[in-house]
């Protein structure tokens, strides 16, 4: 069977060049600062004092961060009574909403944005609802709410879906066991079946938050031009003010932010975890 | 009691559903508007489809969509299975150097992924284009064939590709004889993602192409800054292939697996 090994190689240089390299670049531009074209190895820590001394940079990275937890607090709070309420139906029914929840998912996310750009203008749908109970019209467009608003649209299916696997996949002879043993059925749900669905809700919030965090067709198409987060400053550093140094920097501050992030909700879902078994 | 909450949970999942799916038919309404406002409609006309497909940016668009998707699909549908197959019999530490580099482009956010291929390609003085956007998407979408064979993979019995050498095949028939066919669901789903995940891609396309070439995405997102319901009309026109295409794969493999099922009966007798 060792001929077959041989078949790695190709992408093994493949994905040499097209990942590891890239990354590397990134790592290389951000702690240089020559300009767009580096020739030789200076380092440099200037672009990240930049990001760090800076308050308008500090806002802005606070600001998005503030953002997609928004957007992953919300997700749960409407992906899990979803999740809950599928994982309840009958098998076929099952399968026909899982369909439901996902369909939305597989056309391109910008078209299903920029709708709402149309829902939510002054003079839109929502506009003439709430002036039919006459409320005046609210400016929804370039607001947090309408950003916010987008990003729970666009990412809600992943929340719901991870969520309905981790509850489909629990063992529901425990609850019969837990109201057998006396426990009501709130005790029930918040013993037995809320710790059993934790890693659906963390991977959950895991596929929520990295993407809203980084996000920047969103803010810029319901935030409008002057809309800033860290996706944003990104494309720009990059695509307008051409400063790649500046941008990588930002971009490795982004993707440790992220990874600290990831790491504290696995740590938190595993101390979770040692807690029930101690009590137990 | 019961009947009232069964009724809560209905109206919570009608709302949910209406969530879900206002936007997109708030589109495909508006797609049909004859007056230019995103807001009133005025009136039914076609007008905006003729204007879609007079317009050559538009179709240029959906061309290069639809192309790089396919190109994209069926290359890194082949580099992902045969890569798979022979990590499968690689050694660990290989196997976990390419696991963990395949990572890097799922964990990573898009546009991380995004400016690192945008520095190479300027690096290597490749031109954006066409042929920059096409290499991104085989990159980012190899690895989730990779990740869809290898399971399949994994329950696959050793002994099979051996017995076909044995008996005469060469490694190259008891790869496409063999190997191939039996992790073919796995294939199919890889192939799935990659389309999908090409043909949907913004983020990263954005940053790789230039000189005039524009993706779907692009295009909406360049557009959406003024009103213009061709939008509109083309978004619907997506949604069609989606949802066409959607059921034609829900639909084919119950097919197949009717005739496979018969097929199956007679060879039992």
């Amino acid at each position: 069977m060792k001929q077959f090994r041989k078949m790695v190689y190709p992408y093994l240089i493949w994905s040499t060049v097209m990942i590891a390299v890239p990354m590397l670049l990134i790592l290389l531009y951000a702690f240089t600062s020559e300009g767009n074209t580096v020739t030789r190895f200076l380092f440099s820590l200037k672009n990240f004092k930049r990001f760090l001394t800076d308050k308008t940079f500090l806002d802005v990275l606070l600001r998005s961060l503030r953002i997609a937890v928004e957007t992953t607090v919300i997700c749960v709070l409407l992906g899990y009574p979803t999740a809950y309420v599928i994982a309840k139906y009958t098998e076929k029914v099952k399968m026909r909403w899982v369909l439901i929840i996902t369909l939305p998912t597989w056309i391109n996310m910008l078209v299903r944005t920029y709708a709402w750009t149309g829902i939510l203008q002054e003079d839109g749908v929502i506009n003439s609802i709430l002036g039919a109970f006459g409320i005046r019209p609210v400016a929804f467009m370039y607001t947090d709410f309408a950003v916010i608003l987008g990003m729970v649209y666009n990412f809600l299916p992943f929340m719901v879906i991870q969520i309905y696997t981790s509850l489909t996949k629990m063992d529901y002879s425990l609850i019969e066991a837990a109201s057998d043993l006396g426990a009501n059925p709130r005790k029930c749900f918040t013993k037995v079946t809320l710790p059993l669905s934790m890693p659906g809700v963390i991977s959950g919030i895991t596929l929520v938050f990295l993407p809203s965090v980084s996000s920047f067709c969103i803010p810029r198409m319901l935030g409008g031009g002057s809309y800033v987060m860290v996706g944003t400053i990104i494309e720009s550093q990059f695509l307008t003010a051409g400063d790649w140094n500046f941008g990588s920097a930002i971009s490795l501050i982004m993707a440790i932010i992220i990874m600290i992030s990831m790491y504290i909700t696995r740590k938190v879902d595993k101390g979770e975890k040692m807690e029930g078994a101690t009590q137990s | 009691m019961k009947k009232k909450k069964k009724i809560g949970s209905g109206i919570f999942m009608g709302l949910i559903v209406l969530f879900l799916y206002a936007p997109i038919l708030y589109t495909i309404v508006f797609s049909f508007n004859e007056g230019k406002s995103l807001t009133k409609f005025t009136g039914f006309s076609l007008k905006w489809y003729s204007k879609m497909f007079a317009n050559n940016t538009m179709m240029e668009a959906l061309f290069y969509t639809i192309a790089c998707a396919v190109l994209a699909t069926a290359i890194s549908t082949v580099v992902g299975t045969i890569t798979a197959i022979g990590l499968s019999k690689s050694r660990k530490v290989l196997k976990n150097i390419v696991e963990q580099v395949n990572e890097l482009p799922i964990m990573n956010p898009e546009i991380v992924t995004a400016i690192g291929l945008l520095m190479l390609f300027s690096a290597i003085h490749i031109e954006k284009g066409f042929f920059t956007m096409l290499l991104a998407h085989i990159m980012f979408c190899v690895p989730y064939v990779i990740l869809s064979v290898m399971p399949k993979l994994r329950t696959l019995n050793p002994n099979l590709a051996e017995a076909a050498m044995d008996l005469g095949a060469t490694p190259f028939k008891a790869l496409t004889k063999v190997i191939v066919p039996q992790c073919m669901p796995g294939i199919i789903s890889g192939a799935l993602i990659a389309f999908t995940m090409s043909f949907d891609d913004f983020v990263i396309s954005y940053f790789v192409t230039g000189n005039g070439v524009s993706n779907i995405s692009i295009l909406v997102y360049t557009e959406s800054r003024r009103v213009n319901p061709s939008i509109n009309a083309l978004s619907t026109l997506i949604v069609l292939i989606i949802t066409v295409s959607l059921v034609l794969v829900n639909i084919i493999p119950q097919l197949v697996a009717r005739k496979n099922g018969k097929s199956a009966g007679v060879e039992n007798i």
